[in-house]
């Protein structure tokens, strides 16, 4: 009895549904067999929760949710992913040539593993997303709807365009769906107990011109910026590095909060540009977006407008931001946000 | 050192600075009557492609085509960048209409003009600031089966090979390709010059070639079907408040501390 067969059994012992069957029975020859690959980011051997993201995406599309992992230790990712509420299968490929998940190489080994049942392929619109998917699209002759928001049915989603200025509702005629995700637009599905099977998939040894030489991330203790609850923002009107660090990270300390800065800010090199949040930078929509020194430019509330709550402190009362923030506190912000830091703590 | 013969496609976009409006029959934004520019990453890749050429030997760079897939205005966008310093230009000319070609489209007329003028390096902009697909330079490598780096904010040549940093989530990842190559370009890359007043009269006697659509094996009708296009939900300002403690009870009130 192999892995899955056993998994199967277990499941039907416990008297538990087996999803994985359900879709098969009494359907179409067309339908009966389609799937959506949901493609999970990892590194080092631990899956990225984006996963969990994807996954809720994904089972909106009505077919059966077919994992895809490559890396490494993709075998245990693989056993991580299996676990995602939602996941019916999951196929890995264990081979140390898509660690970097690099897109000359990654692209056609999923176009490898989406056999003609696989109805649509869903990535998060993250970097590993914006690198694979495109090319995969184009090997496979499809266009890719990018960063989506919403998912209408099978084939109609919505995104947004013109920087958020405007939700274009599009509908694929493609055999082949394609789409990156924006996560914060889907929930988590749950992790921790699900059992998909778990499968090993093709590999034919893919390789590419390109070689990854080294990379440089920003470590931190602090939630990620992405899918921080609380997020502070800082922009041009902290004036320089100095302050930024002197008045945002303790600022964040006090709420558990991420920090994130306006581009003013990252080009004027108060902050890491993977902290950057706008139409060019990272999109977030935190419970909590609390901008500091932040005029509210267009680029930059593409990034943030989603946020449940918006907060701004800022010393110019025409500021736009405050026509979208929730409340405004018209101040001098090396004043009011040092007094705001020691009131928050207590 | 190989010689670099390069293409650099540029879009005509809604100027970045003006506020797009939707149209009244909800099918597109409004275009008609509003400010144009070139889309501002690709003014990075024109500007890249002018460095690369100002960092090595004359000989390195052999020449820099722009090329431009758009409406006639889009001509405009390429005399800027002939004004910037690319050396020529091709316009495929299509009809000034709601819709725009869709990146699948885009990419396989430009694997067709890399292939008839023998590029070995195309420079793109990571995105276009209308359409936010980031699509496009991916696409075109998978199609040419060439080496990608997107996102860069920094390009090196280095013999018959380029490394290129790029921006990444977290951080930035270096990768190291053989020409050729497709490279999309961050705002981190450089900082655009502007075109002066004898660089744009000499960009008017540049080569400016004409093309249409039907000069290349690319089907005009789009995959994806827009169904509408709508303003999104407005968010109202819920007001300012006198003082930090205002500000507090006023989040607590609203659940967000």
């Amino acid at each position: 009895m192999n892995t899955s067969t056993l998994v199967r059994h277990t499941l039907r012992a416990s008297g538990r549904r087996v999803t994985t069957c359900r879709p098969y029975v009494g359907t179409q020859f067309s339908r009966r067999l389609a799937s959506t690959l949901a493609l999970f980011e990892q590194r080092d051997g631990k899956l990225q929760s984006s996963a969990q993201n994807v996954v809720t995406a994904a089972k909106k599309l009505g077919n059966p949710v077919v994992g895809f992992v490559a890396g490494k230790a993709a075998k245990e990712v693989a056993e991580q992913a299996a676990k995602i509420e939602g996941v019916d299968k999951v196929v890995y490929v264990a081979n140390e040539a898509y660690e970097k998940g690099l897109p000359e190489s990654y692209a056609p080994l999923v176009a490898e593993n989406a056999a003609d049942d696989v109805s649509h392929i869903v990535s998060m619109h993250s970097a590993f997303g914006k690198n694979v998917m495109p090319r995969l699209a184009a090997i496979l002759d499809v266009q890719q709807v990018s960063d989506v928001i919403s998912i209408e049915s099978a084939d109609t989603f919505v995104r947004p365009i013109y920087a958020g200025n405007a939700i274009a509702t599009v509908q694929s005629s493609d055999p082949k769906k394609l789409l990156t995700i924006r996560g914060t637009a889907f929930g988590n599905a749950p992790a921790g107990s699900g059992a998909a099977e778990i499968v090993e998939g093709k590999d034919s040894k893919h390789q590419g011109s390109v070689e990854w030489v080294e990379e440089n991330l920003t470590l931190s203790d602090r939630p990620d910026l992405d899918t921080a609850s609380k997020v502070v923002s800082g922009g041009r009107g902290l004036k320089d590095k100095e302050n930024f660090e002197k008045i945002m990270i303790p600022l964040a300390d006090s709420i558990g909060a991420a920090i994130g800065a306006s581009r003013a800010a990252v080009d004027s090199g108060f902050a890491d540009n993977s902290l950057q949040v706008g139409q060019t930078g990272k999109v977030v929509a935190p419970e909590l977006y609390l901008s500091v020194g932040i005029s509210g430019a267009i680029q930059h509330l593409a990034g943030m407008k989603d946020s449940k709550v918006i907060a701004a402190i800022n010393k110019d009362p025409d500021a736009p931001i405050f026509q979208v923030a929730d409340v405004g506190l018209v101040a001098d912000l090396f004043k009011a946000v040092p007094e705001l830091t020691e009131k928050l703590k207590k | 050192m190989s010689t670099l013969r390069i293409l650099v496609p540029v879009k005509r976009v809604i100027d970045y600075a003006v506020k797009p409006r939707v149209n009244k029959s909800q099918t597109a934004v409004e275009i008609a009557g509003v400010k144009h520019s070139m889309n501002p990453f690709d003014e990075l890749s024109v500007e890249e492609s002018v460095r690369l050429r100002e960092k090595h030997t004359p000989k390195t760079v052999e020449d820099i085509l722009a090329i431009s897939i758009g409406p006639p205005k889009a001509a405009d966008t390429l005399r800027t960048a002939m004004a910037m310093g690319c050396d020529r230009s091709i316009h495929v000319e299509v009809p000034e209409k709601d819709e725009m070609l869709e990146p699948l489209q885009v990419a396989k007329v430009l694997k067709e003009v890399v292939e008839k003028e023998g590029r070995n390096l195309v420079i793109l902009g990571k995105q276009s600031i209308d359409d936010d697909s980031s699509q496009t330079g991916q696409m075109l490598a998978g199609l040419l089966g060439w080496g990608q780096a997107c996102g860069a904010s920094e390009v090196v040549l280095d013999g018959e090979y380029l490394k290129v940093t790029k921006e990444v989530d977290g951080g930035t990842e270096v990768v190291k390709g053989k020409l050729p190559m497709v490279v999309t370009t961050d705002l981190r890359l450089n900082e655009p010059r502007y075109a002066s007043l004898p660089n744009i009269m000499k960009a008017k006697k540049k080569k400016l070639e004409k093309k249409k659509l039907e000069d290349f094996q690319v089907r005009a009708e789009n995959r994806l079907k827009n169904l509408k296009v709508t303003e999104p939900p407005p968010r109202q300002g819920g007001g300012k408040v006198d003082n930090v403690d205002g500000l507090i009870s006023k989040l607590k009130e609203l659940g967000a501390l």
